[in-house]
């Protein structure tokens, strides 16, 4: 562990994991959702379900949404804020299979009329992962810039977005590949260690067999 | 790589005849890449960060769940009384890692150090003292390098997650953290000789912690949470003051940190922050957590 993992990080309590991740996970989504949200509902497993309102999960899940960090002041009152931003809240309980025990299924909504599902867990001391995008399995930490690429299952997307990464010397630190049937809907899941600009994600959005491209700067 | 021995980490300081501070800095250089003046930046903003947050205390704020608040607020009465046992530096040092402690029960911006559960312990003993021994915030700084240091190694070689290891692994880890940096600041030895006291403080500190559960009623980061921040904090001073003293720990450092990693591998899940077992489990703290669910 690095001495800043050690000491810090600076966040608002009262727990890394319930409060801290939560947050990040809230950006996540927000950041994906790419516009200002209007609607969004959280369904609490486990462990977040049992004590997420005593730790502030709830807020902290708001406030990532309304683009907070984890060292934001506001977090306690998230959802006063998100009442002034018209963002509707819905919160429930979930028992979501073989999940880890600080997870949360976020269905969101933005003003655009963008819809966006997903599922993360908060891993201990802030660290997060998301193991669902619009009922996909994938699987990435948000600690990298990292494209989301929703495809239907059919030779080439791959090499076409590996080539264009290549042509602006972005380099792949983790790429990952899922697909639901053969010849049905597929994913890629791309970690670079440099900014993807959004030129490139505009030229990927003419892509043959594209249905939707998601970046997490 | 950093650090993954207080054995190597005071050789270092030997050898290259350097503070221990400077070690910690320069191989936090290398492994991630950043100059000496961004990690000196950093590690600045961390404590100024723990100042304020300890100005930010209310004795009014409550925690969500209602279980604290007000404590920092009752000690700082206590001391303006007159009656303290102590006296001294000890009461400001308990008040200090309540209001931290209840600053993060109650949502606002603190430091991990290493957790926030534990948050409390380094700020209780280095506010107080940098007041009375009028410290320059450039010497403190330099000292929570070599808090991160042992931190750092305790991290490589056991946890400082109470999920991990229990409690011992957070507000243990916090306390071995908080006393080799006192006797850090306070030793007017050589090099070589404050090195081997922080390591005798690092090491006595986290053996009276050693077992240490982590039983949190109702799961939440408050009861015993915030307390438990005292005993770390007072602790880190009976250890570093013990260390000062000459007193070595008979089992080296690095072997305590070996033992409080099996001893966390030894405790069930019940004693590991799933606010099942110890005072959680008793009968109030069940019927805590059964109010808590039923609001």
């Amino acid at each position: 562990m690095n001495i800043f993992d050690i000491l810090g990080p600076i966040m608002v309590g009262p727990s890394s994991s319930h409060t801290a991740g939560a947050v990040r996970i809230g950006l996540v989504a927000r950041k994906l959702l790419g516009e200002k949200p209007v609607f969004m509902e959280m369904c609490l497993h486990g462990s977040f379900a049992d004590t997420g309102e005593g730790h502030g999960t709830d807020k902290a899940l708001v406030a990532g949404m309304l683009l907070m960090n984890t060292d934001d002041e506001r977090i306690p009152h998230s959802f006063d804020i998100a009442k002034q931003e018209n963002l509707q809240i819905i919160k429930c309980v979930v028992n979501l299979k073989d999940a880890h025990p600080n997870t949360v299924l976020l269905k969101v909504c933005g003003e655009n009329g963008t819809k966006l599902e997903l599922v993360a867990s908060s891993l201990g001391g802030g660290r997060i992962k998301v193991y669902e995008l619009d009922g996909m399995k994938v699987e990435f930490t948000g600690n990298y810039p990292t494209l989301i690429i929703r495809n239907l299952d059919k030779p080439g997307p791959v090499a076409h977005v590996t080539a264009r990464l290549l042509e602006n010397k972005v380099n792949i630190a983790n790429m990952q590949l899922y697909r639901d049937s053969k010849g049905g809907y597929a994913a890629m899941v791309i970690e670079s260690d440099d900014k993807i600009s959004k030129d490139i994600i505009d030229d990927l959005q003419k892509m043959e067999s594209l249905v939707k491209i998601s970046y997490l700067e | 790589m950093g650090l993954t021995s207080v054995k190597e980490f005071i050789e270092l300081s030997k050898s290259k005849n350097i503070p221990l501070w400077q070690v910690v800095l320069e191989s936090d250089c290398d492994d991630t890449g950043i100059t000496k003046e961004e990690s000196i930046e950093k590690m600045t903003l961390l404590w100024q960060t723990m100042k304020n947050s300890s100005k930010s205390y209310n004795k009014n704020d409550k925690s969500a769940s209602k279980l604290v608040g007000g404590d920092g607020g009752l000690m700082q009465e206590y001391i303006l009384s007159g009656k303290s046992i102590s006296g001294g530096i000890i009461p400001e040092v308990i008040k200090e890692a309540l209001k931290m402690g209840e600053c993060n029960a109650c949502m606002k911006r603190i430091v991990a150090a290493p957790t926030a559960g534990s948050c409390g312990v380094l700020p209780a003993v280095l506010i107080p003292f940098q007041k009375q021994r009028n410290i320059s915030d450039e010497e403190i700084v330099k000292s929570l390098y070599v808090s991160a240091g042992f931190g750092q190694i305790i991290a490589y070689r056991a946890s400082i997650s109470g999920a991990e290891g229990g409690c011992q692994a957070e507000i243990g880890s916090a306390s071995a953290m908080a006393s080799a940096t006192l006797v850090y600041l306070c030793s007017d030895d050589s090099i070589s000789d404050v090195a081997d006291k922080c390591a005798n403080a690092c090491a006595m500190s986290l053996k009276n912690l050693l077992g240490l559960v982590c039983d949190p009623v109702a799961g939440l980061v408050e009861v015993p949470c915030v307390k438990r921040n005292v005993i770390g904090a007072v602790n880190a001073i009976s250890s570093a003051e013990m260390a000062l003293a000459g007193i070595e720990s008979k089992i080296p450092v690095d072997e305590v940190i070996d033992a409080m990693k099996e001893v966390g591998d030894l405790l069930p899940s019940s004693l590991r922050e799933t606010g099942k077992g110890g005072l959680a489990g008793t009968v109030t703290g069940q019927q805590i957590k059964f109010m808590m669910n039923n609001i």
